[in-house]
């Protein structure tokens, strides 16, 4: 027992020491200092529980679920709560805990995807517009004001009409018109920021104008960024889930959990338990980014960097 | 435990000091634990230029805001005397301090920009200052308002009164600032780096309007600053904090025979145009300073 | 090593262009201390702006500049910025606020594509006095002296001959301050660096300078030895202004002083 305590004395002395010695020592230190600010405010903790929640649950969706949420089982229609099926079956017997469980990779996919395309094309535009100015800002920001103009259905519409109703088209109609706000977020933090005597420095000593991007700019631009990216995480599940409910999205028997609102709709009368338990599944995950989005301003705020 | 007041008499200041602070102690909670900004300052103030000089973190400005206590709501400020004109400062109730803020003990702080109201002419707020303080009319207000401005110097006082506070240079906004300050006629002015923003030429001029306002209305002007040659050559008595505590005090004119070691090491350090040195001596900071006893006065 | 003639400099356009340095000239041969002082508002940081060409976008700047016989144009060569360096005036915006100390030291020798980097960075950091428990450190972590020492550090590690110093101990605490200008002082005498020395301070100026040039209003009022500053023998009303200020408060003094208009 004393010696756990004691190897945590070491983690813990190792974190907190004064002097780091290397690289990822410092890193590691920051980290979790902002951690610590992070771990004090159990509101933003709850948010990283249920989005923790969804990421486990999605990897060990096979574990969890007892079927594959897809193949039909006549026999077990409409039942409601029990023992054998906790969230009751639907319109086809599927067990809806095991649809949710399955959809919850849906789900994360579409977050991840969506956040794997909007995060570098804003940040790279961003602060490209908001250093070197002139034409280039120009330029840049009115392409982003054309992008930001689309009505994002609409799009998805179009989408679908010209390559077909699928997953991977409602998250590109998506992707595409998500990523100009964080633009106009970068370019606001690069237009503060290339003025201050660090950027000066680093053309003094030679650095050229990418290199100044890349390692000098980007990386304080990305906290913004990323805050409010948690914070849209919620309209982007709604939006893929309404995109679901119109049927322009994830195609049948995918365990979208828009489509699954969708698809029971008319049951919800007297099976409410179909379409409602997606519904509330996608209400505690946007509710859970929603959290964590402003648990992460609150530490990432470079106002509020000592 | 009588206190020496043999400075006192030689500058001639009047036998009751308008101020006295005795074992000051200002606290701070943060989150890695209290910090003690002051410990155990104690200084009297009478009508004269008192210098309070120390680097950052010395615990100069927490002195000058504890005196108008005006530490913000988590500080914890005690001290065994607090007590301006007979007034106990550490007693007095919320209504009493705020009737002798402002009115009977004023600051000037260094920057204008953050102490000027932004959307009000410069006008219209040193007739607030003292319309806060005395019942007047608006003319009235308006009068003294130009009357002030014209006594710091400022030579078109009717278009100065109706400019914003970012159309106005620095030097002339600090003279602003003075004049906001000076329009209730307080006894006590706290003066926070007034002039530190400021280039040389101008700083001195603004100290001047400041000296001779002390000198002719019988004032007592606390000047805290961080430069040492300045409050030397500007104040009559000298009152130097090293690490929240009061390490040394004394007239002005004897500060090249200051007894403590941090006193000469920074009279030292100072590179001057006149002399020649190779290399400046350097001050070796000893522990023992933040924990020695604070010297009375 | 330095040449400097007719250098003018102009912000912005037209009617609402200022002109920030007007007909400025100068030259510093190698090994000297040169000084610029004065006031705000007198063009010397723009002066050296310039010189280190961070003005390319900004102001259109005329005039010659020469540097160790490389004739500047709008842009700075790698050369040049092999051989000229600058030590900004603020140690708390100077550097990045991310980066740690080792990040901002090595940089310009990854720039300038150095061999043994980390052997570099130690040195050098020995060398302004910071031992290696700071070398991990976030620049938030360390004091206003520390961070100034940092700043020096970074640019001597690609070994400049020249370098610019912006107001390099207005923000520092006296104390601190002496220990800065002494470091300042004997890496200059250790590598026979040439420095152009910008300050308010007239008394820091004359204690790291040989020679300095005294401006108001984007131009030069006079050229000084420092020891014809010492000697009082300055002949511009000015630059004895500025002296008689240097020396502390002096009542009647004030009252004898001008306005200079431009």
């Amino acid at each position: 027992m004393s010696e756990l305590v004691e190897t945590r004395h070491g983690v813990r002395a190792w974190l907190l020491a004064s002097s780091p010695r290397s690289a990822l020592q410092a890193r590691c230190q920051r980290f979790y200092i902002s951690w610590l600010a992070f771990f004090a405010n159990p509101v933003a903790m709850l948010g990283l529980v249920i989005v923790a929640g969804l990421v486990v649950v999605a990897l060990l969706a096979p574990w969890i679920a007892s079927s594959n949420g897809v193949d039909p089982d006549l026999d077990a229609r409409l039942q409601p709560f029990s023992s054998e099926h906790w969230f009751g079956t639907d319109q086809l017997g599927r067990d809806i805990f095991d649809r949710i469980v399955w959809g919850s990779r849906i789900t994360l996919y579409i977050v991840g995807l969506v956040a794997v395309i909007v995060v570098p094309v804003g940040l790279l535009i961003g602060t490209v517009a908001g250093f070197v100015g002139g034409m280039v800002d120009n330029v840049l920001m009115r392409i982003t004001d054309i992008f930001l103009a689309f009505p994002r259905l609409i799009l998805a519409l179009a989408f679908v009409a010209a390559l077909g109703p699928g997953l991977e088209n409602a998250v590109l109609a998506i992707a595409l018109t998500t990523w100009s706000p964080y633009a106009r977020i970068a370019r606001a933090e690069a237009l503060t920021i290339r003025n201050s005597e660090f950027i000066m420095a680093a053309r003094v000593q030679g650095a050229g104008t990418v290199g100044i991007l890349y390692r000098h700019v980007m990386p304080l631009c990305l906290s913004s960024v990323i805050v409010r990216l948690t914070l849209d995480m919620a309209g982007i599940i709604l939006t893929a889930a309404g995109l679901g409910f119109l049927g322009l999205g994830a195609q049948p028997p995918t365990p979208e959990w828009g489509a699954m609102i969708s698809n029971g709709r008319q049951f919800l009368l007297d099976q409410w338990w179909v379409p409602t338990v997606p519904g509330i599944a996608i209400f505690v995950v946007s509710l859970g980014f929603n959290l964590l989005g402003d648990g992460l301003r609150d530490v990432l705020d470079p106002k509020s960097e000592r | 435990m009588c206190s020496i007041r043999k400075a006192s008499a030689e500058t001639g200041s009047v036998s009751a000091p308008l101020l006295e602070v005795e074992d000051l102690h200002v606290e701070y909670p943060t989150p890695r634990g209290v910090v003690h900004a002051v410990r155990g300052a104690s200084l009297t103030l009478g009508r004269e230029k008192l210098g309070i000089v120390g680097e950052s973190g010395s615990g100069k400005s927490q002195t000058g805001r504890a005196i108008l206590r005006l530490t913000g709501k988590h500080a914890r400020v005690r001290a065994r005397r607090l007590v301006f004109r007979g007034i106990d400062l550490l007693t007095a109730d919320e209504a009493t301090l705020r009737s002798i803020r402002g009115d009977r003990i004023s600051m000037v702080l260094q920057d204008p920009k953050y102490s000027l109201n932004p959307v009000m002419t410069v006008g219209r707020q040193i007739e607030e200052a003292f319309r806060v303080h005395r019942k007047s009319s608006r003319r009235e207000a308006r009068r003294r308002a130009l009357a002030m401005l014209e006594s710091v110097r400022i030579r078109d006082p009717e278009r100065v009164a109706r400019s914003y506070p970012h159309e106005v240079s620095g030097g002339m906004g600090q003279r602003v600032m003075i004049a906001m300050m000076m329009i209730p006629e307080p006894d006590i002015i706290i003066a926070d780096e007034p002039t530190s923003a400021l280039d040389v030429t101008v700083q001195l001029q603004v100290l001047s309007i400041l000296d001779d306002m002390v000198s002719e209305r019988g004032m007592g002007l606390i000047f805290i600053s961080h430069d040492l040659g300045l409050v030397a050559s500007f104040c009559d008595r000298v009152v130097v904090m090293y690490a929240g505590r009061v390490v040394e005090t004394r007239d002005a004119r004897d500060l090249s025979n200051a007894e403590h070691p941090y006193t000469r090491g920074l009279l030292n350090c100072l590179p001057s145009v006149d002399a020649h040195r190779g290399e400046l001596p350097t001050l070796e900071r000893d522990p023992a300073w933040a924990r020695d006893a604070d010297s009375p006065v | 090593m330095i040449d400097v003639a007719h250098l003018d400099v102009v912000f912005g356009r037209g009617a609402a262009g200022f002109h920030a340095v007007k007909d400025v000239t100068f030259t510093v041969p190698r090994g000297l201390s040169f000084g610029l002082v004065g006031e705000s508002g007198s063009g010397k940081t723009t002066v050296l702006r310039a010189l280190a060409g961070l003005l390319g976008h900004i102001a259109q700047v005329t005039g010659r500049l020469e540097v160790d016989g490389e004739v500047l144009g709008r842009g700075r060569s790698r050369r040049f910025r092999r051989r000229v360096q600058m030590v900004f005036q603020d140690p708390y915006g100077s550097l990045h606020p991310r980066h740690t100390v080792d990040q901002i030291v090595s940089e310009p020798a990854r720039i300038h594509r150095l061999d043994r980097i980390k052997e570099r960075v130690a040195q050098v950091l020995e060398e302004v006095g910071l031992d290696t428990s700071f070398r991990f450190r976030y620049a938030h972590q360390l004091s206003g002296g520390q961070r100034q020492r940092v700043s020096v550090a970074r640019s001597l590690i690609i070994e400049p001959t020249v370098v610019l110093l912006d107001e390099p101990t207005s923000a520092l605490d006296v104390s601190v301050q002496a220990e800065v200008l002494n470091l300042l002082g004997r890496l200059r005498r250790e590598r026979q660096l040439t420095y152009v020395l910008v300050s308010h301070d007239l008394a820091v100026v004359s204690h790291m300078c040989e020679r300095l040039a005294v401006m108001q209003h984007g131009t030069v009022v006079e050229y000084l030895d420092v020891e014809q500053l010492r000697r009082s023998t300055a002949t511009h009303r000015y630059t004895q202004q500025l002296l008689v200020a240097s020396r502390g408060y002096d009542r009647q003094a004030i009252e004898r002083f001008e306005e200079f208009s431009p």
